[in-house]
């Protein structure tokens, strides 16, 4: 029961608790500053549950780990947003979804499906944290669900990249971290991904004349 | 005895054909034998519920070799107490209410006979203890109340309300025929005991158990199935909405407990979750469209769906709890949910026996147009109030103690191994919460525009009290609705029985504290003493009075009577008030998809000003969005498949004569 | 005989002491808005001048208007009659449950309503209105809330609760500060505070609790405000007790009793300053965005609750 775990431990189920919040709040969230805001929160988080993990296990290259995700995800790639935001003039509109409460409780329900898609997977593991599996495959699909619900392409973008903030929090707290060399790709693979869609961004923009990725569909060359 | 109790209602029927030519005597005539026959229902099922053994009775009116089976059992007696309580009340009304149809288009002699023959009906389907004579009873209680609706023919909307009623009650008869039928088939014969004993594999129990619920659901008023309850009760006379709301909805739970938890037996926990998932949208459905109608007898109706919603909720968690292999714990759902069905009956009756009273003494139905009506109708208002309080669910009236039951049933859900389980019960205990505050908010807004504030039109300011007879029910219905609050061990332990009779298992833990407190599941987990609770409010009060006395003013200080303050724009008239539309206008922001809303607006032009209106007519209608939604599709479907199979109809005489050939042919080849 | 008299005085001071709490989270507030704050014993004497003062009704009150008062006082007395404020040991605790506890509020709250409805002016109409309607989208989530402590604790009973929790020792569980955080957001839409109900404006459009009480003066209104301030002292004798119960006496000895008042005392000085300063720096809300902020209130308890479910167990 939780009342046995050590201290540290708890705090591990506690930070995993809130990284699950900050992917509601990214959902519930419809102004773009504020957006950018948490998901640098959700990136500390994470980095800090790293650090935990680290501590509790002894692996000392997840400091490392939890070093290059506060740069990255909580500081990094929040600042090219922000600045990206700010030089397409977007930084005041509404990017919400059409129905919130509708995501939010497609959201809930998607938590209590990944509770019991992952039962059989968490008897597996040893481990203490292993009931973190859930919450790190509710964050990603919830992050999906972002991608689906939002039609703006900064709030694609966040969505996207809180994705990728659960596929690491996975790997962080099941199995302890990924191979360092597999981090390392996927991290350059983020940072090279930011920095494309802020030029896509403009791209687009010149193309279509607006951020709403429902009106992509100008592009095809079909008769009007 | 039971012949008696059976016969009764059946006999004030004929007075009332008999003595159409003597208004005295039929009143004095009818409504008494309605009572007696109330008072001798309450008296059997009483004591059948406190005895405990079933006695069975056979009779053979009609062919000699089919058998009509009576049984009464305790839950037989229980829902006998409950229509014999709610006749009671009804026949208290009723002399002082029919008094405005005696110089109406129709005669008052029907009305009374259909009456009759609707609580015979009703009284019957609770005992019948076989197939044939339960569809029988139910047929009866269908038709009669068929008559009643469109008692006040004279205008089409009754009529289409009617017809709708009835539709949607046959086919209900319909579906529950075939639930019949299946238990019968696997059983050796169509006698309750048959089916019993019927070895059902869970594919044909399932269907069994899904055609009830269509069938019963539909004549309680479960969500989608419930449209013909907001037209139905408003058009019909409003001692007979009491009946219908108040007691024909009950005897639907009735039929519903009587199949899953008696004939089919053991009740799969699947069907708990469907049922919890279909009764928390009724309830939330209900309240909802409760909240968007300004017309009293039609939110009344809204109101009735979303309590049938709280008892099948109820019933749901039951099932998942005793499916799941935790008997007690689902006899707790059932004592819940059979508590809220007898709260219900009381209260829903007396809110429509005091609608009925400002109805026959203001001539008004919509809200909009009451105001003030508690100086005028002081006695009504009161019992109105306690009605308002108990179907909000406020301690310490009756139907806190269900609802808080329903609760505690729900929060034994950590005992399930299924997590999904476990987080899907709270979700629906949420929608349960939300259901009560929203319900709390509607009486609020009813007892609010109608009752306080200013009079708004002419004809409530002139209204009168009602009759001591009809005011005399309504205290009755009130009374016993504080009674049920305060003393809620007595029903639980009589509710026993029932479970008993049902499972085998009884609720000890739940008054093993004494008749001060109810402890569900153990005194450690929750108790509730509602005797305490009423002392300690009264005691709370006093207390006050003290504080007041010791810090009282040092002389003699008057209360005086003022203006209400109006900003200093002068004085305030009855229309400055807020209206029915406006107390809910918040929610219906909120909630917006889930009504589909009509607004009219007119505006009169001053003559000579063209821009400043002289009147503005607001309106807003709330339409039901299950007609698009489910029926609509439902008839696109149906007109789309008639109109393939009528393309046999050719018209063209050989096509004609080569189907009987083709049929003949088929027929010899199967013969051989 | 002795634990009926302790529960007797528990609840007296309970009523002393919530013009008391009031105040100082006034104080508080002035001092952060470098305002003078008015002396701590001054709801005190407002009480008594109300009390002293006439009562003046409206043409239009009916009985269910004069007799509001003393319903909301008592339904309130009663609430605080429950929460077990220094012992926990309370014969009190066990005539209501927290769900019993949230039917008295609802009963204060039904009766405010009327009362609203019942003069027959605009204003009181629309403080009933918001009011009920606010008060139908915080019950879900206070629900949702006493589900997440109930099933931690396993009862919903009051003592047993704080017996349980107190039992386990220092614990982070996740659940737990969902709920925490669930509830102080309900709690301050229960209360009327900023951002959801301004406590101390005089502007009628802006207002919810105090539109229902506009016709009311003297002892009405006298009871009305004690009933107020006693609430707003039971929600906070409820968030630090159930969620921070060090300290409070487990066995009826005088010492650990007054060891229990010291603790509480302390506690409830800490709330009250949180309170003032989320007063100080949030906005009050206009009515549409409530939903939002209720809506936030509900996922927090919900992820209390599937926090529980998929991380505490098993």
């Amino acid at each position: 029961m939780l009342e046995q775990l050590p201290l540290y431990q708890q705090a591990i189920l506690t930070l995993a608790a809130m990284v699950m919040f900050t992917s509601f709040a990214l959902l519930a969230q419809s102004r773009v500053v504020p957006m950018i805001h948490i998901f640098a929160w959700q990136g500390l988080l994470v980095a800090v549950t790293t650090g935990l993990v680290a501590f509790d296990s002894g692996k000392h290259d997840l400091y490392l780990s939890a070093a290059m995700t506060v740069a990255l995800k909580a500081l990094f790639i929040p600042w090219l947003l922000h600045r990206l935001v700010k030089r397409l003039g977007i930084d005041r509109e509404e990017h919400g979804a059409e129905h919130p409460a509708t995501v939010l409780m497609i959201g809930a329900g998607l938590v209590i499906f990944c509770y019991y898609v992952a039962q059989p997977i968490e008897q597996l593991s040893a481990s203490v944290t292993r009931n973190t599996i859930a919450i790190s495959m509710a964050v990603v699909l919830l992050g999906m669900l972002m991608l689906v619900s939002r039609s703006k392409a900064v709030a694609q973008v966040v969505g996207f990249m809180s994705l990728e903030n659960g596929l690491f929090f996975a790997a962080v707290a099941a199995t302890h971290g990924m191979p360092m060399a597999v981090e390392l790709g996927v991290a350059f693979d983020v940072l090279v991904a930011a920095v494309i869609f802020g030029v896509f961004f403009f791209h687009i923009r010149d193309s279509i004349e607006s951020l709403d990725v429902d009106q992509l569909n100008r592009l095809s060359e079909q008769d009007e | 005895m039971l012949t008696a109790v059976l016969l009764l209602p059946l006999l004030s029927g004929v007075a009332a054909l008999v003595t159409d030519r003597w208004p005295v005597l039929m009143r004095r005539l009818v409504f008494p034998l309605l009572g007696l026959a109330g008072l001798t229902a309450v008296g059997l099922g009483g004591y059948v519920l406190l005895q405990g053994t079933p006695e069975t009775l056979v009779y053979s009116p009609g062919l000699p070799w089919l058998h009509w089976h009576f049984r009464l059992d305790p839950l037989a007696g229980f829902f006998l107490a409950l229509i014999g309580i709610v006749t009671l009340a009804v026949s208290l009304f009723g002399p002082g209410y029919v008094r405005e149809f005696e110089h109406g288009k129709q005669p008052l002699s029907v009305l009374g006979f259909f009456t009759g023959l609707f609580v015979t009906g009703m009284l019957m389907v609770v005992v019948a203890a076989d197939a044939f004579s339960f569809m029988v009873a139910w047929e009866l209680m269908s038709l009669s109340s068929y008559f009643l609706v469109v008692y006040q023919h004279q205008n089409p909307a009754n009529r289409r309300a009617g017809f709708l009623y009835l539709l949607m009650a046959e086919v209900g008869a319909l579906s529950i025929l075939l639930s019949f039928g299946v238990l019968a088939g696997f059983g050796d014969g169509f006698s309750f005991e048959a089916m019993r004993a019927a070895p059902l594999t869970l594919t044909w129990a399932s269907i069994a158990f899904a055609l009830g619920v269509l069938g019963f659901g539909m004549k309680a008023g479960l969500v989608p199935l419930h449209v013909w309850l907001p037209e139905a009760h408003p058009v019909e006379p409003s001692h007979i909405s009491a009946l219908m709301s108040g007691v024909m909805l009950k005897v639907a739970v009735y039929g519903f407990i009587r199949l899953s938890f008696d004939l089919i037996g053991d009740v799969h926990w699947a069907w708990g979750v469907a049922l919890l998932i279909i009764a928390s949208i009724t309830a939330l459905f209900g309240v909802l469209y409760a909240l968007m109608q300004h017309d009293l007898k039609r939110l009344l109706a809204y109101h009735s769906v979303e309590n049938i919603g709280i008892i099948f909720i109820g019933l749901g968690l039951s099932m998942i709890f005793y499916g799941s292999g935790y008997p007690l714990l689902g006899m707790l759902g059932l004592v819940a949910a059979l508590y809220h069905t007898l709260n219900h009956a009381l209260f829903k009756s007396l809110l429509f026996l005091g609608a009925g009273a400002v109805l026959q003494r203001s001539h008004e139905r919509d809200l909009e147009r009451m105001g003030g009506l508690l100086t005028r109708m002081p006695w009504t208002g009161l019992f109105f109030l306690v009605g308002c309080i108990s179907i909000s669910a406020l301690p310490p009236f009756n139907g806190f103690v269900s609802e808080w039951l329903t609760f505690q049933t729900a929060l034994q859900v950590p005992n399930l191994e299924s997590g999904v389980l476990r987080a899907v019960i709270p979700i629906a205990a949420a929608t349960l919460a939300l259901t009560g505050a929203l319900a709390a908010a509607c009486f609020v807004k009813v007892y609010g525009i109608a009752f306080l504030g200013q009079a708004r039109t002419r004809r409530v300011r002139r209204s009168s009290e009602a009759s001591r007879g009809m005011v005399l029910a309504q205290a009755l219905l009130a009374l016993l609705c504080l009674l049920f609050g305060i003393f809620p061990t007595a029903a639980v332990n009589a509710m026993n029985h029932v479970t008993q009779s049902l499972t085998g298992q009884a609720l000890s833990a739940a008054t093993a504290g004494g008749w001060l407190w109810l402890t569900p599941v153990s005194p450690d987990t929750a108790s509730y003493s509602a005797p305490l609770v009423f002392v300690g409010m009264v005691l709370a009060l006093l207390a006050w009075a003290v504080v007041y006395y010791i810090l009282r003013p040092a002389g003699r200080v008057q209360t005086e009577r003022r203006d209400a303050w109006d900003c200093g724009f002068g004085p305030l008239n009855a229309r400055m008030q807020y209206t029915a539309t406006a107390f809910t206008m918040p929610i219906r922001r909120i909630f917006t998809p889930v009504w589909r809303i009509h607004e009219e607006q007119e505006r009169e032009k001053h003559p000579g000003l063209p821009l400043e209106p002289a009147q503005i007519r607001y309106q807003v209608h709330a339409e039901d969005v299950t007609w698009k939604w489910f029926y609509t599709p439902i008839m696109h479907l149906l007109h789309a498949t008639t109109r393939r199979v009528s393309r046999i109809q050719t018209g063209n005489l050989r096509h004609y004569l080569a189907y009987s050939f083709m049929t003949l042919l088929l027929l010899l080849w199967l013969i051989t | 005989m002795n634990d009926w008299l302790l529960a007797l005085v528990e609840m007296v001071l309970f009523v002393a002491l919530a013009p008391l709490f009031s105040a100082w989270v006034k104080r508080v507030k002035c001092w952060l808005q470098n305002r003078r704050a008015p002396a701590l014993l001054q709801p005190y004497r407002d009480l008594r001048r109300l009390f002293a003062k006439q009562v003046v009704l409206a043409h239009t009150a009916s009985p269910v208007f004069r007799a509001t008062p003393y319903i909301i006082a008592g339904a309130t007395l009663l609430a605080a009659a429950v929460v077990p404020f220094i012992s926990v040991n309370l014969p009190t605790a066990a005539i209501a449950d927290v769900i019993v506890l949230a039917g008295f509020f609802a009963l204060a709250r039904f009766f405010l309503a009327l009362a609203g409805m019942d003069v027959g002016t605009a204003f009181g109409g629309m403080g009933s209105s918001r009011e009920m309607t606010i008060s139908a989208l915080a019950e879900p989530a206070m629900l949702m809330a006493v589900f997440t402590l109930a099933m931690v604790a396993s009862s919903t009973n009051l003592s047993t609760v704080i017996d349980q929790l107190l039992a386990q020792g220092f614990v982070l569980r996740p659940s737990l500060l969902f709920a925490l955080l669930s509830l102080l957001l309900v709690g301050i839409a229960e209360t009327g505070r900023i951002p959801v109900d301004n406590p101390a404006t005089h502007l009628e459009l802006t207002m919810i609790h105090e539109a229902m009480i506009l016709e009311y003066s003297g002892r009405h209104l006298a009871l009305i405000e004690w009933a107020a301030q006693l609430k707003l002292l039971i929600y906070g004798v409820l968030i630090v007790n159930i969620f921070f119960p060090w300290g409070i006496a487990t066995h009826n000895s005088v010492s650990a009793l007054a060891v229990a008042a010291g603790v509480v005392f302390f506690k409830l000085l800490v709330l009250g300053s949180l309170l003032a300063v989320g007063e100080s720096v949030l906005a009050k809300m206009r009515l549409f965005r409530v939903p939002a902020f209720l809506v936030l209130a509900l996922t927090l308890a919900l992820i209390g609750l599937l926090s529980h479910i998929i991380l505490e167990v098993g």
